[in-house]
């Protein structure tokens, strides 16, 4: 991808996402700052995940859907005619809802993304460095070539980031990452989230309120319109989101008055 | 959707500030009725109610954090319990004011009064209700009421200013006064401050209602502006 000028990670332009005629989300214009965590709310249906998806082009895979306006990385549209959505995919990577990790060992769940993207190092040290990278090295030091479905369910979510960030990715999307998790493997991930902004910019989808208002610097709220298309009706600082917001909506929701 | 429980606990939070209000207005204009009377029983029945002003505000105090802890409170909820965390304290130290003037009727003992009261129960006065008035707006959220209510604390400021004027006169005239004209110039102070207490009390319902923390009045400033020139 080009130049690294740009102080957003990601910008968005009069963007619209459409399966078939419905427009799922519209006019979004959001700038995402590098190395924050921004989380993105509202309630069911109003086009979170549509939304993060578009971001790594996971809407790709779904007949029909195409988006209209521009997602910018480092200045470059996502949706031009000439960018491999492989390349993209390899530069924003994601977590999902639940831990997804492959039948194989431990090890080559982390290798795998490195391997076929041509990595040409040291592949134990990559593998170290993700794990570690993913607070998951000390537990999972002695027994690398361990199946990774004998990992628990908050460890595995950890190896997927582990995977994710073996590839090296600018940016980590995170859809629900710790939903399927108990408390301790949330705060976890939670913890690990601070530490990977550090080195990546992060945009997690999340119902869970308090969550993003742990989390994240900054906060996108989503909510659908009349025509049941979603769109951001408010962006800022979390703190302000979930102190004093500006929109009535958004003080429902966030109040648990609304969705 | 309506948060039914978490609504009907923060209506019984506000009910139980307007209660230690209540109790501290009482415990304000009580306190000066006493010493006006020389009434020592009514000023040791004072300290003793101030133990359940304190008992009160502790047990908002609670209720607050289990609510916070419980229902985890966002935006205008956050803002409104936390707030209400400063009020009860605010409360709290109003009524410390009222023990003060009850101890100082006691530590009395067989001294008269040096002068008639007039304008310490003036201050008194205005003061319990600048207070209630302050309760009232913070309950209803009344932004206007709540900004309004400061600007009387400088009638409280002038009456204080007008007491240390008066009672500097008779320390000049017979320093033997010294001591009974200080008993009078604390029981003022301590109504002075009940004022400038009611101010932070507006400030705050100001802040629930529209996020925005304002100061209103610089009572501080007022006060010294009038000691300097008296």
């Amino acid at each position: 991808m080009p130049n690294n000028q740009s102080e957003y990670a990601i910008e968005t332009k009069n963007l619209f996402i459409f399966y078939g005629a419905y427009a799922a989300v519209s006019e979004v214009n959001i700038k995402i700052e590098k190395r924050k965590i921004t989380a993105i709310i509202g309630p069911s249906g109003c086009g979170k995940s549509t939304l993060l998806r578009s971001f790594n082009r996971m809407n790709d895979f779904v007949p029909s859907s195409y988006v209209t306006g521009e997602i910018l990385l480092h200045g470059r549209n996502l949706y031009d005619k000439n960018v491999d959505p492989v390349q993209v995919r390899r530069k924003i990577g994601m977590v999902f809802q639940k831990p997804n990790p492959f039948p194989k060992s431990i090890y080559e769940n982390v290798s795998w993304g490195a391997k076929i993207n041509g990595f040409k190092g040291n592949m134990d040290e990559l593998v170290e460095q993700s794990l570690r990278g993913a607070a998951l090295w000390d537990e999972v030091k002695d027994k690398l070539k361990k199946s990774a479905y004998e990992l628990s369910g908050g460890q595995q979510q950890r190896l997927c980031i582990a995977r994710t960030i073996a590839i090296q990715p600018d940016i980590i999307l995170m859809d629900e990452p710790a939903s399927a998790l108990d408390p301790i493997s949330t705060l976890r991930i939670e913890e690990l989230m601070q530490e990977l902004k550090k080195n990546y910019t992060i945009i997690i989808v999340t119902h869970n309120m308090q969550q993003a208002a742990r989390v994240s610097d900054y906060t996108v709220m989503m909510m659908i319109d009349d025509k049941r298309s979603g769109g951001v009706i408010e962006f800022d600082d979390t703190k302000k989101i979930f102190t004093r917001p500006k929109d009535r909506r958004t003080e429902d929701y966030v109040t648990g008055r609304f969705g | 959707m309506i948060r039914k429980t978490f609504e009907h606990e923060i209506q019984q939070v506000k009910d139980d500030v307007l209660l230690l209000g209540s109790m501290v207005e009482h415990a304000i204009i009580g306190s000066v009725e006493a010493l006006k009377k020389r009434d020592i029983k009514a000023s040791e029945k004072l300290i003793a109610d101030d133990r359940e002003v304190n008992k009160k505000r502790f047990e908002i105090e609670n209720q607050l954090m289990i609510l916070i802890a419980t229902q985890q409170p966002m935006a205008h909820d956050l803002r409104l319990l936390a707030s209400t965390m400063e009020i009860i304290s605010e409360l709290e130290r109003m009524g410390d004011y009222a023990k003060g003037i009850a101890n100082i009727n006691i530590r009395m003992g067989e001294e008269t009064l040096l002068k008639p009261l007039i304008d310490i129960p003036r201050m008194a006065q205005i003061g319990a209700d600048m207070l209630h008035r302050a309760l009232t707006a913070f309950v209803n959220e009344d932004v206007e009421a709540a900004k309004s209510i400061p600007v009387e604390d400088d009638e409280v400021d002038a009456l204080y200013n007008q007491i240390y004027r008066e009672l500097m006169l008779f320390v000049i005239q017979d320093p033997k006064t010294i001591e009974r004209a200080n008993w009078l110039l604390w029981v003022a102070h301590n109504l002075e401050r009940v004022a400038d207490r009611v101010t932070n009390i507006c400030e705050r319902t100001v802040f629930i209602a529209t996020g925005e923390m304002v100061e209103i009045k610089n009572s501080d400033e007022e006060f010294w502006k009038g000691q300097k020139n008296s």
